[in-house]
C-alpha cells in the first residue's frame, strides 16, 4: 500500500476508492471542502476587488489587514450582526428557504469536485475528493439547475416588483444557458466515455498519438485542445449560469436595484452573496476538471520533474488553474458592458445552442469514421455528400434583400409632409468665439519661444 | 424475492413519507406557488428512489430535467399569474369534496394493492447483466437500438407541441398600427400636450413619500407629479408616530 507513495507517480482514483473510504476520512474530507470553500470565498471577494481595481488604476482594498486582504472576513462578520429587515408583503416561509436553497446546492456542487488523485491521509488511502459516481457530472447539473430555485423563489417572496422582475430573468437565463451548458458538456462525455469526475480527468492524461506529416506526435490530451468548441461553448454558458458581468442581467444594479436579492439583508444576504462566489468557484473547477486536465500539472512539467502528480501536489495544478480561469471571470467583468437582455437570450439560443449540435454531430461522424466501424467507401462518400449538401445550403440560403442606399438629398425628399426641419446640408458651423480667445490666452507663450 | 438491506429501508421510509407529505401539500395547499413547492418535494425524492435502486442515472435526469427545468417552468407562469391568485374554496358542486376524497383513497388502495399483489413475490432478474456495461451504456443501447422509432416519434412529438404553443400565442402587429417616429413626435407636440418629462414627486423636500406631491410655483400640489397607481391615504396614527429609533 505504501509504495503508491513512495512510487512518487499519479495514482488515479477508482470509484472502488470511495467505496473504502473510512467514516472519520469522509468526515476530514467533507470539513476540508466546506472550509475551503468558505476560504476561497473569502479570497475571491478580495481578489475580484483587488484586480478590478488595479484594473481601474485605484488601490482598492487597503486597510484592513496585510494589504487589505482581511477586508473580505471583516465584511462577512458585519453582515450576519446587520438588522434584518423582512418586507410586509413578503411569503415568510419561502422567503427564508430561498437563500437557503442557494447556499446548499452551491455547497453540495463541490462534493464530487477531484482536487488530486489517490494520497495517504492519516495511513489511509484516499483520494483527495469527497465522492464519486458514476454520473458525477450529472450531479453537478442537478445542483446547478436546483440553484434557479433559490434565486427565483427569493425573487418571489419578497412581495416586490424589482425583485420578482429578477428572478423571472434570472429563471429565463439559466435554464437557457444550462442547455447550451449541458451541450458543450456532451462532447467531453463522448471522448471520455464516462460521466464520472474522476474518470474525465484520467481520461486527459495523455493524449494520442497522431500521425503529423509522417511524424509521431502526440497530441495534447486537454479537452480545451481537443474540443475547442465545446470549451468556448462551456465558458460563455457558465458565465451566464453564474450571472456573473456581462450576463449580470438578474441582478442588474441599474435596472433592477439589486434584483432578486433587493429585499434581502443581514445573513440571508450574506447567503446569496456566498452562494454566487461559490458557483462562480464550481464552474471554474468544473472547466478545469472537465476541460484543462484536472489536477494534473501542464504539459512541460511532467517532463521534467516526474512527481509533479504524485501525493499533495496536484491540489497546486488544480487552483492554480482555478485562480486564473477566476482571473478571467474578473477580467471580463472589469471589461465588457452589460448586455441587453433580448440580445442575450438570442445569442443563447441562436447561436450558442445550434452551434452546440451541429458541433456534437460533427464529432460523432468524425469518431465514427476513425473508430473502423464503418468502411472507408461508406466514409468517403458519407463526407462528400455532406460537404456537397452544405456548400449548397450555404449557396442557396436566402439571404435578406438589402434596401437600395438612399443618398442624403433622396431620404429628405421621402420624408413625410409636415416632418420636423432640419439643417441644410451645407450648413457652415461657425467656430465658436471662446475657442479663438482659448487660443489667444495661449498664445504668448509659443511668441516667448 | 431479493432481500432488502436495512439502509435501504430506512432510505425508503425516509424518502417515501416525505415525498407522500410532499404529494399532500400539493394537493392541500391553498396558494399555487406553494403547491408547485411541494410537488418539488415530491420529485426530487422520486429521484433520490431512483438513485438509491441502483439507476443514478435516471435519478439525476429526472432532477435535472423535471425538478429543475419542467418545474421551473411550472413556476415561471405562476409568478406570472401573481402571487395573490389563490383558488376560491366555494363548492361549486354540493358534495364534491367528499366524493373526490372518497374517490381518491379508494382509488390509491386500489391500485396499490394491485400492485402489492401482482409484484409482491416478483424477483429481480437479470439487473446485473443489463448494467453489465454500466448503468448509462444500457440504457443508451437500448434507447438508440431497439427504441429508437419510438424515441424520434416522442420528440417530434414534443417539437410540434411547443411549436404550436409558440404559434398560438405569437401575436403579429399588424403593419398599420405600428406608430412610426414621425407620428409619435406629432402626438407629443400637439397643442394641450405638455411635451417635457414629468415632475418627480416632492420627495426628501418634507417627506420621505413618493405620494406627496412635487410643488407649484403657487404652493399646490402638481399632479402629474404622482404616478396614477399610487393609491392616496392617510398614514394611520400608528404609522406616523414616531418609531423609537430617533435620538
Amino acid at each position: 500500500m505504501t509504495s503508491f507513495v513512495t512510487a512518487a507517480t499519479a495514482v488515479d482514483p477508482t470509484l472502488e476508492t470511495f467505496e473504502n473510504d473510512i467514516w472519520w476520512i469522509v468526515l476530514i474530507k467533507l470539513v476540508g471542502v466546506f472550509a475551503l470553500l468558505l476560504l476561497l470565498t473569502l479570497f475571491t471577494i478580495n481578489y475580484e476587488r483587488k484586480v478590478v481595481a488595479r484594473m481601474a488604476v485605484r488601490p482598492g482594498p487597503n486597510q484592513v489587514g496585510p494589504k487589505g486582504w482581511l477586508q473580505s472576513l471583516t465584511d462577512g462578520l458585519k453582515l450576519p450582526f446587520k438588522e434584518e429587515i423582512i418586507p410586509k408583503t413578503a411569503d415568510k416561509v419561502v422567503y427564508f428557504i430561498a437563500p437557503v436553497i442557494s447556499a446548499t446546492t452551491a455547497f453540495t456542487a463541490f462534493s464530487v469536485m477531484p482536487f488530486g488523485g489517490v494520497v495517504n491521509m492519516f495511513g489511509h488511502q484516499t483520494a483527495l475528493q469527497l465522492t464519486d459516481v458514476p454520473v458525477s457530472v450529472l450531479v453537478l447539473l442537478a445542483c446547478s439547475s436546483m440553484s434557479v430555485y433559490g434565486v427565483v423563489l427569493a425573487g418571489w417572496a419578497s412581495g416586490s416588483t424589482y425583485p420578482l422582475l429578477g428572478g423571472l430573468r434570472s429563471s429565463a437565463q439559466m435554464i437557457s444557458y444550462e442547455v447550451a451548458m449541458g451541450l458543450s458538456i456532451v462532447a467531453v462525455f463522448m471522448t471520455a466515455g464516462t460521466m464520472s469526475t474522476s474518470q474525465i480527468v484520467a481520461a486527459q492524461a495523455s493524449g494520442d498519438p497522431v500521425q503529423l506529416f509522417g511524424f509521431e506526435v502526440t497530441a495534447p490530451g486537454w479537452y480545451a485542445v481537443q474540443l475547442l468548441p465545446s470549451f468556448i461553448i462551456y465558458m460563455i454558458a457558465a458565465v451566464g449560469e453564474t450571472n456573473r458581468a456581462p450576463f449580470d442581467l438578474p441582478e442588474a444594479e441599474s435596472e433592477l436595484v439589486g434584483g432578486f436579492h433587493t429585499e434581502y439583508s443581514s445573513f440571508k444576504f450574506a447567503l446569496f452573496f456566498l452562494a454566487e462566489y461559490i458557483n462562480m468557484i464550481t464552474v471554474s473547477a468544473f472547466c478545469t476538471t472537465l476541460f484543462l486536465g484536472g489536477w494534473r500539472a501542464p504539459a512541460p512539467i511532467t517532463t521534467f520533474w516526474e512527481g509533479a502528480n504524485s501525493g499533495y501536489w496536484p491540489l497546486l495544478w488544480f487552483f492554480g488553474k482555478v485562480l486564473i480561469l477566476l482571473f478571467g471571470f474578473i477580467w471580463l467583468r472589469a471589461t465588457l458592458p452589460r448586455m441587453r437582455y433580448d440580445q442575450f437570450m438570442r445569442f443563447g439560443w441562436k447561436v450558442l445552442i445550434p452551434v452546440s449540435l451541429v458541433w456534437i454531430l460533427f464529432l460523432a461522424f468524425f469518431k465514427v469514421a476513425r473508430s473502423g466501424a464503418i468502411s472507408d467507401t461508406t466514409r468517403w462518400v458519407t463526407t462528400g455528400v455532406v460537404a456537397v449538401l452544405v456548400l449548397a445550403i450555404a449557396w442557396g440560403w436566402p439571404s435578406p434583400k438589402k434596401p437600395k442606399q438612399l443618398s442624403i438629398e433622396e431620404e429628405l425628399h421621402q420624408r413625410p409632409p409636415g416632418s420636423f426641419p432640419v439643417p441644410p446640408m451645407d450648413l457652415q458651423v461657425p467656430p465658436s468665439p471662446r475657442v479663438r480667445r482659448a487660443v489667444a490666452e495661449r498664445d504668448p507663450v509659443s511668441k516667448e519661444v | 424475492m431479493n432481500a432488502v438491506s436495512t439502509g435501504e429501508q430506512v432510505a425508503f421510509w425516509i424518502l417515501g413519507s416525505l415525498a407522500v407529505i410532499g404529494a399532500l401539500g400539493m394537493v392541500l395547499a391553498r396558494n399555487a406557488v406553494h403547491s408547485a413547492l411541494w410537488l418539488v418535494v415530491t420529485m426530487l425524492n422520486l429521484g433520490f428512489f431512483y438513485v438509491i435502486n441502483s439507476a443514478p442515472f435516471l435519478g439525476f435526469v429526472q432532477i435535472i430535467v423535471y425538478t429543475g427545468a419542467i418545474m421551473m417552468l411550472f413556476l415561471f407562469v405562476l409568478m406570472l399569474v401573481g402571487r395573490d391568485a389563490s383558488d376560491s374554496l366555494i363548492e361549486t358542486l354540493r358534495g364534491q369534496r367528499i366524493a373526490a376524497i372518497v374517490l381518491g383513497i379508494g382509488f390509491a388502495a386500489l391500485i396499490g394493492t394491485g400492485l402489492a399483489r401482482a409484484l409482491g413475490s416478483t424477483f429481480t432478474v437479470g439487473l446485473d447483466k443489463a448494467n453489465a456495461n454500466g448503468n448509462v451504456e444500457g440504457l443508451a443501447s437500448l434507447l438508440f437500438t431497439k427504441y429508437v422509432f419510438a424515441f424520434e416519434v416522442t420528440s417530434a412529438l414534443l417539437i410540434t407541441a411547443a411549436v404550436g404553443a409558440m404559434i398560438l400565442a405569437h401575436v403579429e402587429k399588424a403593419k398599420e398600427d405600428k406608430r412610426d417616429q414621425v407620428t409619435r413626435m406629432k402626438e407629443r407636440f400637439r397643442p394641450g400636450n405638455y411635451p417635457g418629462p414629468k415632475p418627480g414627486p416632492g420627495i426628501y423636500a418634507n417627506t420621505m413619500s413618493v405620494a406627496a406631491p412635487a410643488r407649484l410655483p403657487d404652493g399646490n400640489g402638481a399632479e402629474r407629479s404622482i404616478s396614477p397607481i399610487l393609491p392616496v391615504r392617510e398614514l394611520s396614527q400608528a404609522e406616523a408616530a414616531p418609531k423609537g429609533t430617533e435620538k
